[in-house]
């Protein structure tokens, strides 16, 4: 039943860039690329379910983003000493500390957000977009009002800081302390969806929401429920794109968010699987066009978008009659 | 006479701009199945959807066991014990068979005995049971979505339509599904276009016509009445024997 | 366009009176400016109504058309290439090419959903942002182009000796009904194309999309010609905007702050009217002029307080248009057009 080439795509184009460099820069920039998916995919895998479950298209996702790189940077500042320490339990409780504070903060604000902003507008999708596009300027606002403009530093836990050999490549520590939370996230999020009643419930209702209904559950809950925990996804996130790129702008969700939203056309709306897929295929693609042809690197993963686009109308993975 | 489990009376619904029931009356009588028939775009689809809060009614009531549920939300109303096979059978073909299944089931998941049971009366559901759904052919649809609605124990089952589109041989095989439950007297509302099935199955009738219940009765009164069927449904019904 | 609310006919002739005798009324060159960025954003917002309110989609991507128009024109006349000829040749480009990319994006996205071409224009919008700064041998970068106009159009230039009612006949005064014609003929064009078959089937997609494919109307080509249409007229008030300002740069024609601007403009003044759409303009570029200097006298008398002066500071003017915004798409969808129409 499911079609084998979309997930074939990963290894062909990790494997057409490989004669193209070195086998050090191969190996790192894979590593970098796949580090920069699994954030992609932290941030994209709520928007996409949202989407599938309520058919709710929240262009204010991005605002999440933004929200919880800059609880990191709050949460962070006064704990300066525990992340410049050279120990991993001071590091580890500093970074968990901020992880969890930009997940709980923009999971709350989620819930605000929703109950104020997209409840009003389900199944309307031109109000939908516009109403959401309204919230993000007013949201961006207000974290400019708190935050200001200025760019922000912040640090990363100084174990993560340097790099290790691997194959002749240097990888940079913090890359692969990313790829190995976003497995871990990846993980929970699969387990949670195929082994436990309340996942089964959410696939089902991504592809029949009214069937869903008449078998007795509360989708409408359920899915404040998908919201808050979308929002809190792209928040914890978004403090670690910051972390990765040591500096917060009030612009780092809008930045983020034309990347989401071609992993997400990418890999099919509303499939978790085909979020993963898509969001490293745009990190890999964006990484290693950035090393073989800098210049092209920006319009990359848009033409990526729109070979596939061009291969599968409706994404890799789609989900549902719609 | 039974107890009466469900009761529309005055029933209409609005779907957008269009009216499309006018007054719905009818009851369904606990332990009996009850045919619902009409032409298409009678408004049976509608009615049905109507009870499970799938459209919400403009006017008139609906009362389950005693309570009115026209302006309940559909989950409130399956929890209530209510188990509906829509026309397009509902199924989620991203989903294995078992977790169709699942998906109906209480929080402690499958009891055996009930497993059993559903397994017994179609079988074919036990050589899919872990396949995805999407692979199933229509009538093997039509049986896991009739399956799904008895894997717990329900106080009514409504079905549209279960034969549409299906083979003839599927046809028997359901049928025989249905007379085990008929014979387990559960309790059925049930749509259909397909007469022999209707009169094989039916307790008693109600027809409709233009959003409104135009006949009543006892389904052995309306199979002997062939002046009464041809007013009725029209030549198409017996054609489709 | 058939009944009009007695208040609206009455505004909308406000509207027009004033900007045909702008420069009359409100003499000054800052008065004149606002006027012909007025007739601009017209322009600009009812081409976006085509899109939002005649066919339901949401584009992202409108700003990019602008710029196309903009910087067609800005590119020959800052390399010295200063002429009627040239602004011509440059809107044309920037029209034609406007067009080209719209009609694409329309083809790549609407056969699957109308959403797919929201985030899609997002996406090819912000490339185009990236573009315009990064390729600064064209574009000038950051930093944009500047460039002299073609001698009729300079405030030296003289068409008449004396002042016409007091009011010098210069090349500023070609400028502005220059500038207020075109956007007359476009605004009356853009009627004319929504009064149309085909703006009726347009409003019958919209309305119905699966009767409309029924009737045997292939919504995808009249969506993609529809896009393409707008995006020409939008890159032609990109044209006539360069000229107003003898400047293009990112931050004057693609920035979000504009797209948020046209945003506002269609919603405010009520999608799906065209008319709307040019009441809204003229109210939100008028409140950019006067609201802003406004929250700033504010900020300077709050300044003691603590939280509040943050929240309004003229910075923050995106804060509460952003509020309204949201208020206004929830409460009143059909804008000030829709609240006469009610009555």
């Amino acid at each position: 039943m499911k079609p084998v080439a979309p997930y074939l795509l990963l290894p062909v184009i990790m494997l057409l860039a490989f004669p193209l460099m070195s086998g050090p820069s191969w190996i790192a920039l894979t590593v970098a690329g796949l580090a920069m998916g699994m954030m992609l995919f932290l941030m994209a895998s709520g928007l996409a379910l949202v989407f599938g479950l309520m058919d709710v298209l929240n262009f204010a996702h991005g605002g999440f983003i933004t929200l919880g790189a800059y609880i990191a940077v709050s949460v962070l500042a006064p704990l300066t000493g525990w992340v410049n320490a050279g120990s991993w339990e001071l590091n580890l409780m500093a970074r968990a500390a901020a992880m969890l504070a930009a997940a709980i903060v923009s999971g709350a604000a989620g819930l605000a957000f929703e109950a104020i902003v997209i409840r009003r507008v389900y199944g309307a999708h031109l109000q939908q977009v516009l109403i959401t596009v309204g919230g993000l300027i007013v949201a961006d606002q207000l974290i400019v009002a708190i935050w200001g403009t200025q760019p922000l530093p912040l640090q990363k836990p100084a174990v993560l800081r340097g790099s290790f050999q691997l194959g002749g490549a240097a990888i940079e520590t913090y890359r692969m302390a990313a790829v190995v939370l976003g497995l871990l996230v990846y993980a929970g999020m699969h387990f949670i969806l195929n082994r436990t009643r309340i996942g089964l419930v959410v696939r089902a209702g991504v592809e029949n929401r009214e069937m869903v209904e008449a078998l007795g559950y509360r989708i409408t809950r359920l899915f404040v429920g998908v919201f808050v925990a979308g929002s809190a996804l792209a928040g914890l996130g978004g403090a670690m794109w910051a972390q990765y790129q040591e500096t917060v702008t009030p612009a780092i969700g809008a930045e983020m968010m034309i990347l989401v939203f071609i992993v997400v056309i990418i890999g099919g709306l509303g499939s978790i699987g085909g979020c993963f897929t898509g969001a490293l295929l745009v990190g890999l693609t964006a990484n290693y066009i950035g090393f073989l042809a800098p210049k092209l690197a920006l319009g990359s993963n848009i033409a990526l978008m729109v070979l596939i686009l061009l291969w599968r109308p409706r994404g890799l993975f789609p989900v549902g009659g719609r | 006479m039974a107890d009466l489990l469900l009761t529309l009376s005055g029933v209409h619904t609005h779907i957008g701009p269009y009216h499309i029931l006018h007054g719905v009356d009818f009851a369904v009588p606990d332990g009996e199945v009850t045919m619902l028939l009409g032409r298409n775009g009678a408004g049976k689809t509608t009615t049905l959807r109507s009870i499970m809060g799938l459209w919400t009614p403009t006017a008139g009531q609906i009362r389950f066991a005693g309570q009115d549920i026209a302006a309940m939300a559909t989950p409130e109303i399956a929890r209530l014990g209510i188990a509906y096979v829509p026309e397009t059978m509902g199924i989620f073909t991203q989903l294995t068979v078992r977790e169709n299944l699942l998906l109906a089931t209480g929080p402690a998941g499958f009891k055996p005995h009930k497993l059993a049971e559903v397994l017994a009366l179609f079988p074919v559901i036990e050589l899919k049971f872990n396949q995805q759904a999407g692979g199933l052919s229509g009538g093997q649809k039509q049986m896991l979505a009739i399956a799904r609605a008895i894997i717990e124990d329900r106080r009514l089952l409504v079905i549209d339509e279960p034969t549409k589109g299906l083979a003839p041989g599927v046809i028997v095989q359901l049928i025989e599904g249905f007379q085990r439950l008929k014979a387990a007297r559960t309790t059925i509302l049930l749509v259909e276009q397909n007469f022999e099935m209707a009169r094989a199955l039916g307790d008693s009738v109600a027809v409709m016509e233009d959003g409104c219940i135009v006949h009543r009765g006892a389904m052995a009164d309306l199979a002997a009445d062939t002046a009464l069927q041809e007013h009725l449904l029209g030549l198409s019904l017996g054609a489709l024997q | 366009m058939t009944r009009q609310h007695p208040v609206l006919r009455l505004l909308l002739l406000s509207l027009f009176l004033a900007l045909a005798f702008a420069p009359f009324l409100f003499p000054g060159t800052k008065s004149v400016a606002t006027a012909s960025r007025i007739c601009i954003f017209i322009v600009l917002a009812a081409s976006y109504d085509i899109m939002l309110g005649y066919t339901g989609i949401v584009s992202f991507a409108h700003t990019m058309f602008f710029a196309f128009g903009a910087y067609g024109v800005a590119i020959p006349l800052s390399r010295g290439w200063i002429g009627w000829d040239a602004i011509l040749v440059g809107t044309i480009v920037g029209a034609a090419l406007a067009a080209l990319v719209s009609a694409a994006i329309a083809l790549l996205s609407l056969r699957v959903q109308k959403i797919f071409f929201s985030m899609i224009t997002l996406a090819v919008a912000s490339l185009a942002q990236i573009l315009a700064t990064q390729l600064r041998d064209i574009t000038g970068g950051e930093d944009g182009l500047t460039f002299s106009l073609p001698a009729e159009l300079q405030p030296s230039f003289r068409f008449l000796a004396d002042p016409i009612f007091g009011v010098r006949a210069d090349g500023r005064l070609i400028g502005y009904y220059l500038t207020a014609l075109i956007a007359l003929a476009l605004f009356l064009l853009m009627q004319r194309l929504v009064a149309s078959p085909f703006g009726t089937v347009l409003q019958a997609i919209r309305e119905n999309e699966f009767r409309a494919e029924a009737l045997g109307y292939r919504t995808i080509v009249y969506r993609t010609i529809a896009s393409a249409i707008s995006a020409a007229i939008a890159a032609v008030a990109g044209g006539l905007m360069a000229l107003l300002l003898r400047y293009v740069g990112p931050s004057a024609t693609l920035s979000f702050d504009v797209m948020t601007d046209i945003l506002l403009m269609v919603v405010i003044g009520g999608m799906g009217s065209l008319t709307g759409p040019a009441l809204g303009a003229a109210l939100v570029v008028l409140a950019h002029y006067y609201l802003q200097p406004f929250m700033q006298m504010g900020f300077d008398s709050l300044a003691d307080v603590r939280i509040l002066p943050a929240l309004i500071h003229p910075d923050r003017w995106l804060l509460w248009v952003g509020t309204l915004f949201v208020l206004i798409v929830h409460f009143f969808p059909a804008g000030i057009v829709g609240a006469f129409r009610k009555h």
